[in-house]
This record gives structure tokens, sequence and C-alpha cells, in this order.
């Protein structure tokens, strides 16, 4: 009896017969692609993407040059100077990060002890050149300005579990 | 000089109006048979597959087409150049040559000759030819592999595909094209003949190079096989010769087996649709299943397919060309001419 089922199951292509009844099934499915430039997927309030240096609500910059984030950074993508200003707080001259060389972990985001450098939702910001990707002091404050609103709201968020 | 014009000119130009005919829509048809391809098995995947050119990304045909012929020939210093790039040509040319027999409704063919299958069946045994040039030119190993397991491939499966035609002959009685669809025009030879139709469409697979005997250019193993060397146009040729040739045969299937031609029940409603669209539309419905194998079923080891090829559908076809001869002779059914 064995013997007759298998012989008709190769004969009859009974088992090719039933894959492709599954894929003709799934043929009418709904499709489950997400049309992505035109579409975007939900992305959590966790999310490591483009750095930006964030401002204090009356505009002066948040970062105290501690260095912590220079320190902690596993890939040594963060270069900081810092003077003491004429109005005698201490503020960074330069900080640059290497976006090719980040490898996006978020600990400079958990070493930074003033919400200063965050990592935020944006990661639409691909360029053509190497060079592009230096960022510096100038391009991560304007970041910070440009994505502020989802900045606050994602650190919010997440504010409850840190 | 007027003899000479009527003689040989203006019936030239006739034939050359008629190949045109044929083979704008066939490569149209090549065209949007890609697209197809794309969309069909992005569906069965659960995926939208190209649409973004154009409507429904209906224009992504002619955009690749744009960007293969804008591309830069690479012919391979170490390679034959010639025989490099005549290969790719045999191939098309040979792909779109099967047409000239094709009957697309009742005289409407290029060319009725009275050993239409035989034609069709040779012409399918050349395009090894392309490969095997391909594969040896190139004087690469991929593609030299790719053009041996093209070769013992194509050549395992003519057997099985020569004793289908033959039994669709004895059916018959003749090796005109046109004839056979006439003969089909109390049933199909399908429900009949159904098993050697189900090994024909396979070996057909098998000699388009076709999944799941795709292993000509087994993109897991041997990158791209014979056409790892190839780009542009060249390559464009290769592509648009595998595809033609997957709708020539396709239409051979359905001359052999679907009634070609003729609508599924000779009743009001469907023998107004004129013979060509049902002829088309029979050929879709292969080209489909082409696809809808393709999306299923995962690509056969090479022993598999060499044990498939010889040592079940050789002795199998076998009986059935006996089986049926046998069945002819009994039941005094042999058609006899003349």
């Amino acid at each position: 009896m064995k013997f007759f089922r298998k012989a008709a199951d190769s004969l009859l292509l009974l088992e090719i017969m039933k894959g492709m009844m599954l894929t003709l099934k799934y043929m009418f499915k709904k499709k489950v692609t997400i049309n992505y430039p035109y579409e975007k997927g939900p992305l959590s309030p966790r999310f490591r993407g483009e750095h930006a240096l964030r401002r204090y609500s009356n505009g002066e910059e948040r970062c105290i040059a501690c260095k912590l984030c220079e320190a902690i950074c596993p890939a040594q993508a963060i270069t900081i100077e810092a003077e003491v200003r004429d109005d005698g707080s201490r503020r960074t001259t330069r900080y640059d990060i290497d976006m090719t060389k980040c490898i996006y972990c978020g600990f400079c985001e958990e070493a930074c002890p003033v919400d200063a450098i965050v990592e935020g939702p944006n990661f639409e910001y691909a360029t053509l050149t190497h060079e592009e990707l230096y960022y510096n002091k100038e391009k991560l404050l304007s970041n910070g300005d440009r994505w502020e609103k989802e900045l606050a709201e994602r650190l919010n968020a997440d504010a409850p579990y840190r | 000089m007027d003899s000479f014009l009527y003689d040989y000119i203006i019936p030239g130009a006739k034939i050359v109006g008629y190949i045109l005919l044929i083979i704008v829509p066939l490569l149209i048809a090549v065209a949007y048979l890609t697209y197809a391809e794309r969309k069909v098995i992005a569906a069965m995947q659960m995926r939208k597959g190209p649409n973004v050119t154009g409507p429904l990304g209906l224009l992504q045909p002619i955009a690749d087409a744009v960007k293969l012929i804008f591309k830069e020939t690479i012919i391979p210093s170490k390679s034959n150049a010639a025989a490099f790039l005549i290969a790719p040509m045999i191939t098309f040319v040979l792909a779109l040559a099967g047409w000239a027999v094709i009957p697309f409704d009742k005289n409407m063919v290029l060319a009725d000759i009275n050993v239409g299958v035989l034609y069709l069946f040779a012409l399918s045994s050349l395009g090894v030819y392309g490969v095997i040039i391909a594969g040896w030119a190139s004087n690469s190993k991929y593609p030299f592999l790719g053009a041996i397991r093209s070769a013992a491939q194509m050549v395992s499966y003519e057997v099985a595909i020569g004793f289908v035609i033959i039994t669709v002959l004895l059916v018959v009685g003749s090796l005109n094209l046109t004839e056979i669809v006439l003969a089909q025009k109390n049933i199909w030879f399908v429900i009949p003949l159904f098993p050697m139709f189900i090994i024909f469409f396979i070996s057909v697979l098998a000699e388009t190079n076709r999944h799941p005997f795709d292993l000509p250019e087994a993109e897991s193993e041997l990158v791209a096989g014979f056409n790892v060397e190839y780009s542009s146009m060249p390559f464009a040729m290769f592509f648009l010769g595998e595809y033609a040739n997957m709708i020539l045969m396709s239409g051979m299937t359905t001359i052999l087996f679907l009634g070609g031609w003729l609508p599924p029940l000779d009743i009001l409603p469907f023998n107004l649709v004129p013979g060509i669209v049902w002829f088309a539309l029979k050929i879709a419905f292969l080209l489909f299943c082409f696809l809808w194998v393709r999306a299923s079923i995962p690509r056969y080891r090479y022993d598999q397919l060499m044990h498939l090829g010889w040592k079940v559908f050789l002795p199998f076809s076998l009986f059935w060309v006996v089986l049926t001869s046998a069945v002819l002779v009994y039941f005094d059914l042999l058609p006899i001419k003349g």
C-alpha cells in the first residue's frame, strides 16, 4: 500500500501540485510591501539614527564639553576641543563626528549628562561623497534645530525606562 | 525589368512586411514577459514588484532595455571575440526563426511547410550552439561549466521531447503544424495524451533552461553560468533569446496539445473570438505556468536532473509511444493519408 502511495505521489506529481497550489493561493493574498519612499514603517523612540546636538529653549547649546561621549565612543568617531568662553562657561570650539566611523551604538547619547548629543529618527542622509559625512559642530547643531520637536518627543517617550 | 519587379522585389517586400508583423509584436511580448515574470513572482511572494516606472511600472521593460543599450559592451581580452559576439546572435536568431512556421490562425502562417514540427525541433536543438559557443568563447571557468551543463541537459531532454512529438504525429498522421491543429477539432490532444503533455511541458522547461532546470545559469553555484562575461547588448540578446524561446516553446505546446487557434468549444460565444486571440491566450496561460513553476519549485541538483531525463522520462515516454501506437492499431484509428 505504501509503495502504491509513493508511486502515485511521484507519478501524479501530487506533492508538486500541492506546492504550486500554495503559491497560487499566496498570489492573491494581501501584499506586505511597504512602498518605501512613499510609505514608511514605524520607528521606536529608541531608534538610533543621525546625530544631533540640542539646545536649551533659550537658544543656549546644551553641550558642556565634558568629553564623556568622546571617551566612551567605541569607534573613536568623536573629536572634541573646548575652551572657556568669555562669560566663564565651558563650551566646545570643535565637535566633530565621523559618521563613517560611527557604529550607531548610542553610547554617546547614554553618556551625555545634559542630553546634548542624541541620535535622532533620521536615517535618510546618504551623501555622494565620503567628506560630506564628516559632521562638524555647525552641522550637528543645525540637525538639532531641525529635529528638535521629534527629539524632545522621543526623549519624553523613553524617559520612564531610563 | 518589370517582371523582375513583380517576381522578386514585391514578394520580397511582402515577406519582409510579414516578418516585421510577427517580430515586432513578439519583441514587445518578450519585453512584457519579463515584466509579467517580475509581477507574478512578486505577487506569489506577497511583494508588489516593479511599480515605479510609469503607471503600475509598465515602462519598466523599456527602462531596462534602454539601460542595457547604453552600457559598455565588454569583450574579455582572453576571449575569442568573433565567437563571443556570434553566440548571443545565434540564440536570438534561432528563437525568432522558429516563428516562421507557427500558424497563428487558419492560413495565418508565414511558411506553411510540410515538416513544420521537424523544423521547430531542429531549431530548438540548434539552440544549444549559442550557449555552448558562448561558454567556450568566454574562455572562463563558470561560463564553460554552464555551457557543458546546458549542452548535456538539452540533449537529454530532447530525447523525451522527440518521443512526445512522435506520439502526436502518430495520432495526426502529418508533420504540418496546421494539420496538427485541425486534427484537434473534436478533442484537444491534452485530454487523450495528458501524461505526454506533462512530460512535454517539463521537458520544455529543461529545454529552455528555465526553473527548476536552470542549472546552466545557476546563480548560487555558477554565478550566472554561460553569460557571466556578457554585458550590454550581447547580454540583452541572450535574455531576449531565452524569453523568445519560452514563448516559442509555449506556442509549440499550444499547437501540439492545446488545439492552437481553436476555441475550447465550437459554440457561439467562443467561436466569435478570432483564432489568434485564442492562440495568444493559450500561450499566455502556458507562460504563466512557466513563471508559476519558477516561483514554486527549487532548482534541481544536476544528477537528479539527469536521472529524471534518462531514467524516468525516456522510458515513460517510450512506453507511451508504444501504448499509443498499439491503441491506434488495435482500434484501427491510424490516420492513413492518400
